[in-house]
């Protein structure tokens, strides 16, 4: 059985590890100081797709919508077992909601044309909105399993999962193409030494050109395709028709933001109670009297 | 539709063998405050097999003024597909203004299927709802009377308003505990308006092989007093000490996430942004540094009381009382002390 898999992920600062280098003196978050990672829910939906290549031999690609640097995840899946990569990069991307998001990235699905099983990680920690999935699937018009835990077999045009629902699981059937969101449920596997040795020279173009001080000629890109090394790049032109231009970024965005407000983390006016016995003593007396405890 | 005219608040509902979701009733109250500005109807919007009509009663009490009602054996047990051409339907019919559905597991794979064959915004999660003019400056236009949709991002650390601009309704997911549910108004009844379900085998084509399902057997929402430990609990041992204050105030113990996470007590139990949202009138925080990330899931309390041995530690921000000090030692003294006063 011939499968080919597409694995969407996504670079995101590390919101979940904010340090103080991370925090400004204001007490708000400094976004630009957060290291850039690979979005965690994604590595599960990689883990997902390289063991249904153990299982089935499965080709899988990742690909991401980012900024130029956003090949560094791209390079760390080609490590961790993916047979391509693509990075989505753009300018007409900028300003994208879930809609124009989930739109790009069905495009590029669609130009992929022969994945049978899209995979995506539930959602994202900067937006954890967890909307570009079935979006996707919705655009695409296939079925969508979201919240897989494992993939219980995988058949010519047939798929069967497991999968979370609130209070317990359920085993969905589903005809094949299908996009999958998926939950933190395996122990993505790490990055293998001897693919580091040899993908730690993936590039993608841009990357070729910034070091070399010139664009890469043809014959360069060729052997680096060759030999398993491009990361592919594409702009909007590559996988958006010009007609559809309208439906990414701003343009494309339904929802605006109106207004940013940063959490800030300060000392409050509470009330400071003794950790001796005579304090509390009197404190509980305090939240009896005032029926707080009763 | 004339332009003047808008639509109506529709409240999706969410129901599991006909029991209603409390985040649903929750849904219908706050609906009803944005149906109330806007001088619209309140419309339940219910999805099911034979017998789900039964559930409208209660619906009709908790404020729907309607309900849109879809009964169909093919919409039981609930699959994404089903669901969302039916309401799709159901919105290019009569398009409300604004669709709320609860941010839980059904919500938040539902929710953007549909938003997105209909081409609309939809913000996730929103922890706060309100109406109110918008000035879309890239268009030069003034947007009266939209739903504002408030909701934390980036981690919890920053708090986003955002607007839609585009066409009706305005859908958004909502995290259930964060509205208040009102007290159902006894007798009040209201119109049941059946809709159609026009599935084809496309819709179809995912089955349910098999269901396992337990109710939850801890509902932190109905607790008055809650006595939660985190990470500076220490270990599964001094969790005890947890258990005995909550048993002694006759509280309900729960977790922060790195609790759960360190596996001493299960995540049904977890507070926070990726746990449970509660409002009771009691909260102490044991051992809880209180980043943001827990501080979405309990600030509402009533009264915080922080017992932490770090005095920076920012639970201490968002506190009534705090206790600075060895939790070991602290929580045996209150449990004495409330043992003998009350």
């Amino acid at each position: 059985m011939s499968c080919t898999i597409l694995v969407f992920v996504k670079q995101v600062p590390d919101t979940k590890n904010i340090t103080g280098d991370a925090m400004k003196p204001d007490g708000t978050v400094n976004r630009a100081a957060l290291p850039a990672i690979f979005n965690p829910d994604d590595l599960n939906a990689l883990e997902l797709a390289l063991q249904l290549k153990d299982r089935y031999g499965a080709k899988v690609i990742a690909a991401t919508m980012g900024p130029p640097n956003a090949a560094n995840i791209l390079r760390d899946a080609l490590f961790r077992g993916a047979d391509e990569t693509i990075l989505l990069s753009d300018r007409a991307f900028a300003g994208s909601d879930t809609l124009a998001t989930s739109f790009a990235l069905s495009r590029v699905a669609k130009k992929v044309a022969d994945a049978d099983i899209i995979i995506c990680g539930r959602q994202a920690i900067d937006g954890d909105t967890a909307q570009v999935g079935p979006q996707i699937a919705e655009k695409l018009d296939i079925p969508q399993i979201s919240y897989v835990q494992e993939v219980l077999d995988l058949q010519d045009g047939k798929i069967r999962a497991k999968r979370a629902i609130e209070g317990g699981y359920e085993v969905l059937e589903s005809p094949t193409p299908v996009l999958l969101t998926v939950i933190d449920a395996n122990d993505p596997r790490p990055e293998n030494a001897f693919r580091i040795l040899k993908y730690k020279k993936a590039k993608t173009a841009s990357e070729i050109a910034k070091n070399k001080g010139e664009a890469a000629t043809q014959d360069e890109l060729a052997e680096m395709q060759k030999k398993g090394l491009l990361i592919q790049e594409w702009t909007a032109k590559d996988a958006v028709p010009e007609a559809e231009f309208s439906r990414l970024g701003f343009s494309g965005s339904p929802t605006s933001v109106k207004e940013i407000v940063s959490v800030v983390l300060k000392g409050g006016d509470f009330k400071e109670i003794a950790p001796t016995a005579e304090g509390i003593n009197t404190f509980v007396h305090e939240l009896i009297e005032d029926h707080t405890l009763g | 539709m004339s332009e003047t005219q808008i639509g109506n608040v529709w409240v999706f509902v969410e129901q599991e063998a006909g029991k209603i979701a409390d985040v649903s009733l929750e849904l219908l109250s706050r609906g009803r405050e944005l149906a109330a500005k806007l001088g619209v109807l309140t419309e339940a919007v219910l999805l099911g097999g034979t017998g789900v009509k039964e559930c409208c009663a209660k619906l009709f009490e908790y404020g729907a003024d309607n309900v849109l009602l879809a009964e169909d054996d093919r919409l039981e047990p609930f699959t994404v597909l089903p669901f969302a051409k039916v309401i799709t339907d159901l919105i290019h019919e009569h398009r409300p203004n604004i669709l709320l559905f609860g941010a839980t597991m059904k919500g938040r794979e539902l929710a953007p299927r549909i938003a997105s064959a209909n081409l609309c915004g939809l913000t996730a999660d929103c922890t706060d709802l309100r109406i109110d003019d918008f000035e879309d400056k890239r268009k030069g236009v003034l947007l009266r009377n939209k739903l504002m949709q408030i909701r934390p991002a980036f981690g919890g650390n920053i708090i986003a308003t955002i607007v839609n601009t585009w066409a009706d309704p305005q859908m958004v997911t909502v995290r259930p505990g964060v509205m208040k549910m009102d007290e159902p108004v006894s007798g009040r009844t209201g119109r049941i308006i059946p809709c159609p379900v026009a599935l084809t085998g496309k819709e179809t084509a995912v089955k349910v092989i098999e269901r396992i399902r337990q109710e939850k057997t801890v509902n932190l929402n109905a607790a008055q007093i809650i006595v939660a430990g985190g990470y500076g609990v220490g270990s599964a041992e001094n969790f005890r000490l947890i258990r005995d204050l909550a048993d002694a105030l006759g509280g309900q113990v729960a977790a922060s996430r790195p609790a759960v996470d360190a596996g001493w007590i299960d995540h049904d139990y977890q507070v926070g942004q990726t746990g449970v949202t509660v409002r009771p009138k009691l909260y102490i925080a044991c051992g809880i540094s209180g980043s943001v990330q827990h501080t979405a899931g309990m600030a509402e309390s009533k009264k915080i009381i922080a017992i932490n041995s770090d005095p920076h530690a920012p639970i201490f921000s968002i506190a009534h009382y705090g206790i600075i000090g060895d939790l070991k030692q602290v929580i045996p003294m209150m449990i004495k002390a409330y043992k003998s006063k009350a």
